[in-house]
């Protein structure tokens, strides 16, 4: 039971915890929080399940494709849900243009593909004593916290993306084409999501639910640890995982879901910034 | 005569809807029944999307809950149908609350989140709590009592609540209440510093909201007959809340084009059905990038008319006696000791000031010296780590910005916040927000003491529009005014309050010289009224002219305090700040 439960755990804590990185990688660009998280995540997984099972493309061609099917949903997010509302950003009408880009992907896909789980391809065909459903996503986890690293510390558009970051307008001053900087942050944030999907496949297989449930549980982590915080992102979101599965053995069903959401409620009011968020800006 | 013009669209659309039945085709009155019921839910939340602008996009659980509660109540033999719908509306009203209280601490997408996460739960307990609600089988919805069990009788009962529902919901808009929601969402510091209680305002309407909704739950039990946790979609959610968007914000009468809209479309365009939710979704992302102000903003004729090009703003301060006559022997207000540090920047650094009434107070000094700073202290949006603000012996309690508008403190603000598709005398009505006495349920239902609160608050205005010189303007939308205009704007919604002490955030900045000169002889009359004035200002020659005493910071310190004539000698002054 407890290696059952550490096992899927961690693997879904793992998705959850890439899911957060593509809220944050979004946020950090651009100051705006995207429903379009979670519906990019599900779609690694059809994309991944329609271009190996129903194309019958090799692996080797069928996972790019899928990334980089997710990378263009995320220049699209930018620049349909984005761009245009950017400059009111005060007004926060991108909680309205990513929400209706959202439900548009889901509801897509829920006519074009299917609205039943469809079955995911295996990958490597080996287990390791592990099925590798189990530590496919936690490769996944570990191979983008390994690359953001190295993308922010050891490469320009890196260190650009962090200067947009921390102040945009400080940036475009300098003459970085914040613009730019931002639609790749947004192809790097869905390419984070395809993956989540993609290695979660085997194990939530390609079904639309996956979308409002990652976007539910991958801002979860985010909220907890703060926004654009990627280690409180990718703690919280393991730890969430082996929470919920932990619960599920122990009392089971709906109580978990309960508790979850109570404790997210809880935890949120008593620090709306998160437990390692910055403090809140000035109002007046 | 006003009033008559604006209740003819409701009229129209209600005398249609009425009319229904007769054209004799049972499944146009089974679809004009659903948007009637929804309509019910629509209404409630449109006070809490459309006005108080809460991103409460999983209001479908509450219908969930309405609809469960009166099957329920009614399968059980507990109680009639009727009652049912009534408990149903309580058990609502409470679960609103539940659903809106972290709306109180948290804003827009992560209130979003934890809406759409409770929608997410209710779900999962209707399907696995299957000893109450049948589970997946479902359970059977109640069936309303003669007449009402009939096709039409239902519809028509659907109806009456559907036009009560508009009905209070449009008094709730033009109350003090309605212009407070919107004051919220678009100015909420500004809301606030006018003594609006954000918490026991949203709370109000949260009960109101779900009441409605679940009501709506119990009677689309009924139209569905039998229902599963499958009925209560998320597709439901969404139309619900971008049915509003459409309509636009801030309005009744673009929500409820929205609503029908929404219900009817897919239902006369059958090759549609499967696609609608998509179709709103697009429908959504359209209205936000190129129609922000939705279905209202196209029918709003105020944005068209023509304003005239050179209009002047001329005061009257020979007019301010007859709203403020303060006896100059009330307390002063003593900031002693203010400490306050942002991180490492200490913003003010030992503060002491005496704001005496009848008296203006200059407060001067380079950008970045805790002007605006110390003016948050007093109106309590900063809480000082020392020191206190005192009335008299009466220390103010930090922090709590709501009570400042009760004890005579008004305030205006380095950008003018205003609300701009409200007009200018609604406005400046939300300064006297404290000074209603009509409660939420007598706005409600129009008594006539909630008249009488409209009646006198808008006399006020008018006063106050005519003193500041904008009277001409009092019907115009606030974002087609300019700079200036927002500025004395500001003043006249700060004099709502006939204010003890006047807080004035640099009032005269973008304003020609012109405009200054006239400021100033306002000013100069609030003063001599009896109000306290402190003035955070750049143009030296304005506070020179007006104050009677100034004190100038530095760097979060007192650099020199006096009477204007000392301060223009003093030698540090001149070389810091003034420019010798």
């Amino acid at each position: 039971m407890l290696s059952s439960i550490l096992s899927t755990g961690f693997a879904i804590g793992a998705i959850y915890a890439l899911i957060a990185v593509t809220y944050n990688v979004m946020f950090s660009a651009s100051r705006v929080m995207s429903f379009t998280a979670g519906q990019v995540g599900m779609l690694g997984g059809v994309f991944g399940a329609w271009f190996i099972l129903r194309l019958h493309l090799p692996i080797v061609v069928g996972f790019p494709l899928t990334l980089l099917a997710c990378a263009g949903i995320g220049v699209l997010t930018e620049i349909v849900a984005v761009r245009p509302v950017i400059a009111g950003l005060e007004k926060h009408l991108y909680v309205l243009s990513t929400l209706a880009l959202a439900l548009m992907m889901q509801q897509f896909t829920a006519i074009e593909w299917s609205t039943e789980p469809q079955p995911f391809p295996r990958i490597v065909g080996r287990g390791f004593g592990l099925d590798e459903k189990f530590w496919l996503p936690l490769l996944a986890c570990a191979a983008v916290i390994l690359g953001l690293e190295l993308l922010y510390r050891r490469t320009l558009v890196g260190r650009a993306f962090l200067a947009i970051a921390e102040d945009n307008y400080a940036a475009s001053a300098l003459g970085l084409p914040v613009r730019d900087l931002r639609m790749a942050s947004f192809a790097l944030a869905g390419a984070i999501a395809g993956l989540a999907g993609f290695a979660g496949g085997e194990l939530l297989l390609a079904s639309i639910a996956n979308g409002p449930m990652l976007n539910f549980y991958g801002f979860v982590p985010v909220a907890l640890g703060g926004l654009g915080n990627n280690r409180g992102a990718i703690a919280g979101g393991l730890l969430l995982g082996l929470f919920q599965q932990a619960a599920n053995f122990l009392v089971g069903g709906v109580l978990v879901s309960v508790a979850v959401f109570s404790a997210f409620i809880v935890v949120l009011m008593a620090a709306p910034q998160g437990l390692f968020g910055a403090p809140p800006t000035r109002r007046v | 005569m006003r009033s008559r013009v604006a209740a003819l669209p409701y009229v129209l659309i209600f005398a249609a809807a009425a009319a229904i039945p007769l054209a004799g085709d049972d499944y146009l009155v089974v679809i004009a029944t659903r948007a009637a019921v929804y309509w019910v839910l629509v209404s409630g939340l449109n006070l809490v999307v459309g006005f108080a602008g809460q991103l409460a996009i999983g209001w479908v659980s509450l219908l969930t809950i309405g609809a469960y509660t009166t099957s329920i109540i009614v399968a059980r033999g507990w109680l009639g149908p009727l009652p049912a719908l009534a408990v149903a509306g309580v058990a609502g009203a409470l679960a609103g609350v539940l659903v809106g209280l972290p709306a109180l601490r948290l804003r827009t997408f992560y209130f979003a989140m934890t809406t759409l996460g409770f929608a997410t739960i209710v779900t999962q307990v209707a399907l696995a709590w299957t000893d109450v609600t049948g589970g997946g089988i479902g359970i059977a919805g109640p069936t309303l009592p003669a007449p009402l069990d009939s096709r039409t009788g239902f519809y028509l009962f659907c109806l009456a609540l559907a036009a009560l529902c508009t009905w209070m919901t449009l008094n709730i808009a033009a109350s003090r209440f309605g212009r407070a929601l919107v004051g919220l969402r678009d100015a909420e510091v500004a809301a606030e510093a006018m003594g609006i209680s954000k918490a026991h305002l949203l709370v109000t309407v949260f009960l109101f909201s779900g009441a409605t909704a679940a009501v709506a739950g119990g009677l689309f039990a009924t139209l569905q007959s039998y229902i599963t946790p499958d009925a209560f979609t998320f597709d439901l959610s969404v139309l619900f809340f971008i049915a509003i968007l459409i309509g636009g914000r801030g309005s009744v009468l673009g929500p409820l084009l929205g609503a029908i809209l929404l219900t009817a479309l897919p239902e006369f365009a059958a090759p549609l059905v499967a696609w609608s939710t998509f179709l709103y979704a697009a429908l959504l992302l359209v209205i936000v990038i190129a129609l922000p102000g939705g279905i209202a903003d196209l029918l709003d004729q105020r944005r068209r008319r023509k304003l005239p090009q050179d209009r002047l703003v001329v005061p009257r301060p020979d007019l301010v006696p007859s709203l403020i006559t303060r006896r100059p022997d009330r307390p002063a207000m003593i900031l002693s000791g203010v400490r306050l540090s942002f991180g490492a920047v200490r913003a003010i650094d030992g503060l002491d000031l005496v704001l005496r009434p009848g008296e203006a107070h200059g407060l001067i000094g380079p950008n970045g010296s805790g002007k605006t700073t110390t003016l948050n202290v007093i109106s309590g949006f900063s809480v000082p780590q020392e020191g206190e603000v005192r009335i008299g012996d009466a220390p103010l309690r930090s922090g709590a910005t709501q009570i400042r508008a009760g004890l005579g403190i008004a305030r205006t603000f380095q950008t003018p916040r205003a609300i701009g598709e409200a007009s200018l005398r609604e406005n400046v009505m939300i300064g006297g927000s404290i000074e209603g006495h009509a409660s939420f349920a007598e706005c409600m239902l129009a008594l006539p003491r909630h008249r009488r609160d409209e009646a006198t608050l808008r006399a006020q205005a008018e006063r106050c529009l005519r003193i500041v010189g904008l009277e001409a303007l009092a019907d115009e939308r606030a974002d087609r005014l300019q700079h200036s205009e927002l500025r004395f704007m500001e003043v006249a919604r700060a004099l709502m309050l006939r204010p003890a002490f006047l807080l004035l955030d640099e009032p005269a900045a973008g304003l020609s010289a012109d405009e200054i000169t006239r400021l100033g002889a306002l000013i100069k009359a609030i003063r001599e009224a009896g109000c306290g004035v402190l003035l955070v200002e750049h143009h030296a020659d304005l506070i020179f002219d007006i104050c009677d005493r100034v004190t100038v910071l530095n760097l979060g310190r007192e650099l020199a305090a006096g009477t204007p004539s000392e301060i223009r000698a003093h030698r540090e002054v001149v070389s810091a700040y003034l420019g010798g």
